[in-house]
């Protein structure tokens, strides 16, 4: 079978980790089956023995029969449910799990090119319509196939004449079934074009609204409107029009097939062919063996949807990361934090324009580099390039002599502190946001230690729950500097060979700022450290500095070296010292 | 994005019936009493006639079947084939009225949300994300038309056929129907039990699954953390377990609903055997027929069908109550800023401008403008310079009263904006902005914005004056090339000439300008600076300016700081002050 073609083939092996389950499952089908086909034969004994005279203790015997048979029949059929749709929602568990799991081997790349929202949708939406193929898709199946199977044979065998006649109307709902399902999935599909032409349109509205406010052009606005939804209500009663015949028309075809029982049937045993009983039995197989034919339908449905929805989750699935560690990498024997840029020019995958131009800087262990420039400049991108957030080029960055592509990319990760430029943190407590890169407990005298670094713990002193204290939604709302400190901390915290700030302390106040960098020198002093800042102040002591255009390398030395060139470096300098003044102002 | 996870948040259950909020809804209905009336009626009939068919089933065995009477049993089928024809006309009229109703209601009621929406003012849609506000013409709408076309008018129904089984029944053997609706109370029972269980057990669900979103969303947007702090492994773990709380909540609900529906089952089977039991000894005793008794049992079935989807219903009821909710939550929020009833003007004649002791802020405690006071004269214009978030975007909000202030106020040709009628203002004021805003449609529907008076001609004028002319020219369709998506196919330059266009077709006394930021190359510079030229000729304008050619061709330049106005003057004497303009001019103008 060609997988590319059946997505939910790919759910087989998620299946047969459950195949007892099912196996058994099955079981309960069947006997809920041969169990449901016993009382309306119990029904025709009822009457026949009516007929003739009957004891009143045997009437009290049916009567009990045909309550002991349902609850076995409702034994069988509870677990059939619990069983099988338990196992869907088993692998919905299982299939959510590595979904997640590959998403977190997705690079930044993978997940900046798609819409977060969009990632999600697949893992619950598609997911669930997954879902509903293995439990109530394959349970319906089982249960349809079973019924049809056991009962049509069972009826053949009671009066073939009869079982024949009256499946004729019963074929038409089939065909019906088949040949309106088409048509209402296409007209269906017309309306959710339209559908989304209208949320296309509101969004525009409503982003656009000062637009349509200056240009007071609301009314113009609603007759847009009124004509997209108009076509919509156009569209939707085009498949009324549809839906409104089939419907009662498919509870006529099914009472055709009841006539044709009355009228043949009670023909049958007005010349006594069959028993009155046997006729009141016929009718209540009937009522059961219709359910099948509509359920077609249905069943159709959930697969085609289902098996949609797989193929988006597996196109996710089915792509590679595109960042990961080389078979037999090995880390290099001794980590000190030395970084060598060599000749980088980087583009994005997928763009043709080079952020990054002939970059070239060596850092050895323990010194600091500071990177500064214009905003799209590249300081982001290439401090990125250092944790492998994105893939440099071959032989472009090398950490402790060695390409960092060939370093094991956790060891990689683990030797790099990273402040990143948007400061993220989970909703969590601060003490498991401080402590996130660590997989072993962190001592209290340690955590106080990386809160006292980022001077954040004066702060955390002042929360009610201190260190427990929830940040988000769900906990305090801290401000820009407090989210960047709380950031360093967790950076700090595990110790990296080298630390990597981008941007790390633009929300943070320039008195706050001195005294993080007083007490960051102490920690960076055995350290790598690279500086991205806007902030003349906070670089001016790095033992290099970079001033970065266009992506180009275009001032390099120290402070001293850059003020006395007067270029870049220094103008960017004088315009600090005026920012300052009139700031002051 | 965002979106979602409020979304997520508003997943509170409510109600699944609520008065007030039905009362309200049954209005909407108003307009189409006549389609509710009619299927009404034909949903009674189609009822009714459907519940004599098992009495035609019984009556053919006494009468005909056991007295084998063919003829007769010929007549039944044919009277039953007409019952058949009969439900089918009544049903296909009830579904077609209801349903083409349900479809108007829902185009009058997201006309008024449309229609409401555009009356907002746009602090509201600061506050409400786009993505909050679509839901309510989206899903809740779709939400509230599964009420009326399938929620209301099936519970409706299945009333009749429930009350219509009973009332033949009853007529039939009163007896022997006591006998079988002795077990109604244990169906009562059952039902109400499931439908707690049901409603704590679909809570934990959707609790456990607001919890995967938010932690999926947290684990895509800050992904970079997780990947560079290289705790997959962690983070992996924590999913795995708010993965099995949303598993175990749900084989929880599975159990129930598992035990529902045969239990259902059950309890009918127990109707049937009380049917059996007590009607054989009435047929013993020859009060009662084998037909009526065959009858008796098929009606028992029909009763019991309707109550097994109950539960399907009621999610649809709860859903679309919260919808209904939602929506009118919406509708009742009043506009803070309105067209006054009585407008001391209604369109702006000179063009006279003047700021008094403005004071505003968007939060409390958070001032914007502090007791900013000036004049422009008319056909005068005017440069505001500033840092970021000094407040000078603010002054052309408020100018067009998207805001109003807070004390003091702003007058335009001596008339208080707030007296103005609010489109007269608006459509007098020409607004452009950094970021042209494009909606998705030709070019010239973009500069026309759908005001008709503005012939093609105009707009080609108009573009030609400002030399946009020249680049849609160049474009494959021009003047009907769709430029969707954000113009992401045209350069920052030609975005702004494109602006330009816009605001001069349509013609404004006064023109607000936001000056791009971003570099622009040199010859669409110069075109720019042309093209501002003839659109600010003869107007009074306000400008931001962001580029030294602008702020040098002004008559006067507004200095603005922190909310204040610092300095006023033209280019030479504020140079000359040394003050707050002279640092930004070095800062942001000098090359």
């Amino acid at each position: 079978m060609n997988k590319e073609n059946y997505p939910l083939a790919r759910l087989l092996p998620y299946l047969s980790r459950y195949r007892l389950k099912i196996v058994f499952g099955f079981l309960m089908v069947v006997l809920t089956v041969i169990a449901g086909l016993i009382g309306p034969r119990v029904l025709g004994y009822v009457v026949d023995e009516l007929q003739a005279v009957i004891a009143a203790e045997n009437l009290t015997f049916f009567a009990a029969l045909i309550v002991g048979i349902s609850f076995v029949e409702g034994f069988f059929r509870f677990w059939m449910r619990k069983i099988l749709i338990g196992v869907s929602r088993d692998v919905e568990y299982d299939l959510r799990n590595d979904f997640f799991s590959h998403i977190q081997k997705m690079s930044l790349s993978f997940l900046q090119s798609r819409s977060t929202g969009d990632i999600m949708s697949r893992a619950t939406n598609d997911l669930s319509a997954v879902r509903f193929v293995l439990g109530p898709g394959i349970m319906h199946t089982m249960y349809a196939v079973v019924l049809t199977l056991i009962g049509t044979t069972y009826l053949l065998h009671m009066n073939w004449k009869l079982t024949l006649l009256t499946y004729i109307p019963l074929a038409l709902v089939s065909v019906t079934v088949k040949s309106f399902g088409r048509q209402i999935h296409d007209r269906f599909r017309g309306i959710q074009e339209q559908f989304s032409a209208i949320s296309t349109h509101t969004q525009e509205n409503i982003s656009g609204i000062r637009v349509v406010k200056s240009f007071a052009r609301e009314e113009s606005e609603i007759d847009v409107y009124k004509k997209l939804n108009r076509e919509y209500v156009r569209r939707n009663i085009s498949l009324i029009r549809l839906t409104a015949v089939y419907f009662p028309l498919m509870t006529a075809l099914i009472g055709m097939s009841s006539i044709v029982l009355l009228w043949f049937g009670g023909r049958q045993v007005i010349e006594s062919h069959l028993t009155l009983g046997d006729f009141v039995a016929f009718m209540g197989y009937l009522g059961m063996l219709t359910w099948p034919m509509i359920a077609v339908g249905r069943i159709f449905n959930i697969f085609q949807r289902g098996s949609a929805s797989m193929g988006r989750i597996l196109e996710t699935m089915n792509t590679p990361p595109q960042i990961r560690s080389i078979p037999g990498a090995a880390p290099p024997a001794n980590i000190r934090g030395g970084l060598e840029i060599r000749n980088l020019t980087f583009r994005y995958p997928g763009t043709q324009k080079p952020v990054l131009q002939d970059i070239s800087v060596s850092v050895p262990p323990g010194t600091t580099l500071a990177i500064v420039g214009h905003t799209g400049s590249g300081k982001s991108s290439l401090v990125n390039l250092i944790p492998r957030l994105f893939d440099p080029p071959r032989g472009t960055v090398l950490v402790d002599g060695q390409d960092v592509k060939d370093w094991p990319l956790s060891e990689l990760r683990k030797s790099i502190g990273y402040v990143p430029q948007e400061t993220f943190l989970f909703s969590d407590t601060i003490e498991e946001n401080i402590a996130f890169g660590r997989s072993a407990e962190m001592a209290a005298s340690e955590l106080e230690w990386a809160a006292y670094i980022s001077q954040i713990s004066a702060d955390i002193e002042t929360f009610s729950r201190k260190m427990e204290t929830y940040v988000g939604e769900r906990g305090i709302t801290l401000s820009g500097g407090q989210k960047q400190r709380i950031a360093i901390s967790r950076a700090v915290a595990i110790h990296p060979k080298i630390l990597i700030f981008d941007d790390s302390l633009s929300n943070v106040d320039t008195y706050t700022e001195e005294r993080i960098l007083e007490e960051l020198t102490k920690v960076m002093k055995d350290r790598t450290t690279i500086l991205v800042s806007h902030r003349i102040s906070t670089i001016k002591n790095a033992h290099q500095i970079v001033v970065l255009k266009n992506g180009t390398v275009a001032e390099k030395g120290t402070h001293d070296s850059l003020m006395a060139q007067d270029g870049i470096y220094a103008d960017l300098y004088r315009k600090q010292l005026l920012e300052e003044e009139l700031n002051i102002t | 994005m965002s979106a979602m996870t409020i979304e997520t948040q508003e997943e509170v259950l409510g109600k699944a019936y609520d008065v007030r909020l039905m009362r309200r809804l049954l209005g909407y209905l108003k307009p189409y009493r006549r389609s509710v009336f009619w299927a009404i009626v034909c949903l009674v009939a189609g009822s009714g006639v459907s519940v004599i068919q098992p009495y035609l089933t019984g009556f053919a065995i006494d009468r005909y079947i056991q007295n084998k009477d063919v003829s007769g049993l010929n007549w039944i089928a044919a009277l039953y084939i007409l019952t058949l024809i009969l439900v089918l006309a009544f049903g296909f009229l009830q579904a077609w009225l209801i349903n083409v109703m349900g479809q108007k209601i829902m185009y009058d009621l997201r006309m008024q949300i449309v229609r409401h929406l555009q009356t907002m003012d746009v602090a509201f849609f600061d506050k409400n994300p786009v993505g909050r506000l679509m839901t309510r013409v989206t899903s809740d709408i779709d939400a509230l038309n599964e009420l009326f076309t399938s929620g209301v008018i099936s519970v409706f129904e299945d009333i009749c056929k429930l009350t219509g089984i009973m009332v033949v029944l009853f007529a039939l053997n009163y007896k022997l129907a006591l006998v079988m609706f002795s077990i109604l109370p244990l169906l009562v029972l059952a039902t109400l039990i499931f439908k707690i269980k049901v409603r704590d057990s679909f809570r934990k669900v959707r609790t456990a699954l607001a919890r995967i979103n938010a932690f999926l969303q947290e684990n895509i947007t800050g992904s970079a953390v997780v990947q560079i702090f290289g705790q997959k492994k962690k983070q992996y773990l924590r999913f795995t377990r708010i993965n099995k709380e949303h598993l175990d909540a749900n084989l929880l609900s599975i159990f129930y609903h598992a035990l529902f529906l045969p239990l259902l089952q059950f309890i009918s089977a127990l109707a049937i055997g009380l049917i059996v039991w007590y009607g054989g000894l009435q047929q013993l005793s020859g009060a009662l027929t084998i037909g009526t008794l065959v009858a008796f049992i098929q009606y028992s079935e029909r009763f019991f069908r309707p109550i097994s989807d109950l539960s399907e219903k009621y999610t649809i009821l709860q859903s679309a109550m919260a919808s209904s909710e939602r929506i009118f939550k919406l509708l009742d929020t009043r506009p803070a800023i309105v067209s006054p009833e009585k407008p001391a003007a209604y369109s702006i004649n000179k063009g006279r401008i003047e700021f008094k002791n403005v004071h505003f802020s968007y939060n409390p405690d958070e001032p914007v403008l502090r007791d900013v006071s000036f004049k422009v004269e008319p056909g005068e214009r005017v440069a505001v310079v500033g840092s970021t978030g000094a407040g000078k975007s603010t002054i052309i909000s408020l100018l067009s009263r998207f805001y109003d202030v807070r004390q003091g106020e702003i007058l335009v040709d001596d008339v208080n904006v707030s007296d103005f009628d609010l489109q007269g203002l608006r459509k007098s004021i020409g607004v452009v902005l950094q970021d042209i805003f494009l909606f998705s449609g030709g070019v010239s529907e973009n500069i026309r914005l759908g005001n008709p008076e503005i012939t093609d001609a105009r707009i080609e004028q108009a573009a030609e004056t400002v030399h946009a002319a020249h680049f849609i020219r160049k474009l494959d369709r021009r003047y009907a090339t769709e430029i969707g998506e954000r113009g992401s196919s045209l350069s920052v330059g030609q975005k702004q000439l494109l602006a330009f266009a816009r605001a001069l077709a349509h013609d404004p006394k006064i023109l607000v300008l936001d000056e791009a930021t971003s570099s622009i190359d040199t010859e669409t510079e110069l075109l720019i600076q042309d093209a501002l030229e003839k659109l600010l000729k003869g107007r009074t304008s306000i400008i931001i300016a962001h580029r030294l050619s602008t702020i040098q061709n002004a008559d006067r330049i507004i200095v603005l700081h922190r909310g204040r106005i610092k300095e006023t003057g033209t280019h030479q004497e504020l140079l000359q002050l040394k003050g707050i303009y002279w640092k930004l001019y070095q800062l942001q103008y000098q090359e």
